[in-house]
């Protein structure tokens, strides 16, 4: 049995690590509402971008495949992955990187079985830490993630260039975006998002209204579309560096209030073994004052 | 006042108000939105866009470069970075643009892609730096 002095000792540890984990909350749930609100400041951007391609796409459809950039039509083959993979720098945040990388090696498991050739592009230092490890040989590049700060355009902007680069010298043909998407500050959902070739058939069948074919562009359609499509794919980038900046502090906010409530039920745990240890001294002693008295 | 302008940035949206006509600088030249027009799709240089209530220019803000996707009612302006005029700094833009004629210095004779950017880079600059000083002596 541990002495009065360790478990008072221990009270005083668990009480002191509550104080960080109720801490580590407070601040998480701040920087949550800030990035909640800045992801919703993105989505008009995200939207009007949205609806510009749709036009755009339903506009260039009739031309064929290989006049159209490789960004929205592909190379035409299905050999090389790559993969971006954003997570948090920081850890503490419950399953919130260990999902992600879950996901990501599941899908590099199943195009390694169909045989293709799989490359990687980690944002974020967690997740680059765990799959650097493991596929050494597939690693392009590890990308810094926020690091708690604001996320700024220009990570997107780095990102979305270094994968039309990639593109460009043909050096992959396909690109899907893997990343946690908010859903509230209990649960974010892995979501596997294909970047390249980009998936806008499904948008432009819901906005193909009257005026849609009336459109001028100025310069001409493939121009624009040249110019419109990185952009394209940066805002991509950048809603989901949003979407896994909320993500990260909510999966941290859940993840530090349960260790908070862990830590109270730890501390009444041993409060209570404390105060049986101290009980069972004082009996102990007065059983040995009684009986020393009994004997003479 | 029939025509609504939006001015978005990745960041954030700065201006979404109704307006009469708003001049934006188009890649080939500045053009007019205004009500009832036909649908156009534009890219933008970098430039000023003028709001106009009746026949005066109520706000000006620069945009460097970007989208415009104009029609009969709405006229929304998706801008790689936008500013009121009056925010727009002379001194810092002017660093800006030695920056970039260093980087221009520098780079491959050859690397196309790389000059595009930067001379698409550096006439945007360019621009700020122009609204910049005549912004301040207006």
């Amino acid at each position: 049995m541990p002495s009065l002095k360790e478990l008072r000792g221990r009270i005083t540890g668990v009480k002191s690590t509550r104080k960080i984990t109720n801490a580590m909350k407070m601040v998480a749930a701040s920087k949550l509402r800030r990035a909640q609100s800045q992801a919703e400041a993105a989505r008009p951007y995200a939207e009007a971008m949205g609806r510009m391609m749709a036009e755009l796409a339903a506009a260039s459809r009739g031309s064929d495949a290989s006049s159209l950039p490789k960004l929205l039509a592909g190379t035409g083959k299905d050999q090389v992955h790559l993969l971006v993979i954003l997570t948090s720098d920081r850890g503490l945040a419950g399953g919130f990187n260990a999902n992600i990388v879950r996901s990501a090696r599941q899908l590099i498991r199943t195009l390694q079985d169909e045989g293709r050739t799989v490359r990687l592009l980690p944002v974020g230092r967690k997740g680059a830490d765990i799959l650097a490890k493991e596929y050494p040989d597939l690693m392009v590049e590890r990308v810094a993630g926020t690091e708690g700060r604001d996320v700024g355009f220009d990570k997107a902007e780095y990102v979305g260039k270094k994968i039309v680069s990639m593109l460009e010298a043909g050096e992959i043909d396909r690109c899907t975006l893997i990343y946690n998407r908010f859903v509230n500050a209990m649960s974010q959902i892995a979501i596997q998002l294909p970047l390249v070739p980009l998936s806008v058939a499904e948008n432009d069948n819901v906005d193909t209204s009257a005026d849609a074919a009336q459109y001028e562009f100025e310069p001409d359609e493939a121009t624009l579309l040249a110019s419109l499509l990185p952009r394209n794919l940066q805002v991509q980038i950048f809603s989901a560096l949003l979407e896994s900046a909320a993500g990260e502090q909510g999966a941290r906010m859940t993840a530090m209030d349960n260790a908070s409530r862990n830590a109270s039920k730890a501390i009444d745990r041993l409060s209570q073994k404390y105060n049986r240890t101290r009980q069972a001294n004082i009996t102990n002693e007065l059983i040995e004052i009684i009986s020393g008295a009994e004997a003479v | 006042m029939p025509l609504r302008i939006e001015i978005v940035s990745p960041e954030k949206r700065l201006v979404d108000r109704q307006v009469d006509m708003a001049v934006v600088p188009g890649m080939e030249g500045d053009i007019a939105a205004m009500p009832d027009r036909a649908p156009l799709m534009l890219q933008l240089r970098g430039g000023v866009v003028a709001l106009y209530e009746g026949d005066k220019i109520v706000d000006r803000y620069f945009v460097g470069g970007g989208f415009a996707d104009m029609g009969a009612e709405h006229c929304t302006i998706l801008a790689d970075s936008a500013q009121l005029m009056s925010e727009l700094s002379a001194d810092e833009a002017r660093d800006r643009l030695r920056d970039l004629e260093t980087t221009w210095a520098q780079i491959e004779p050859n690397d196309v892609d790389t000059h595009d950017r930067l001379s698409r880079e550096i006439q945007s600059v360019r621009a700020e730096l122009e609204a910049a000083e005549g912004g301040a002596s207006v």
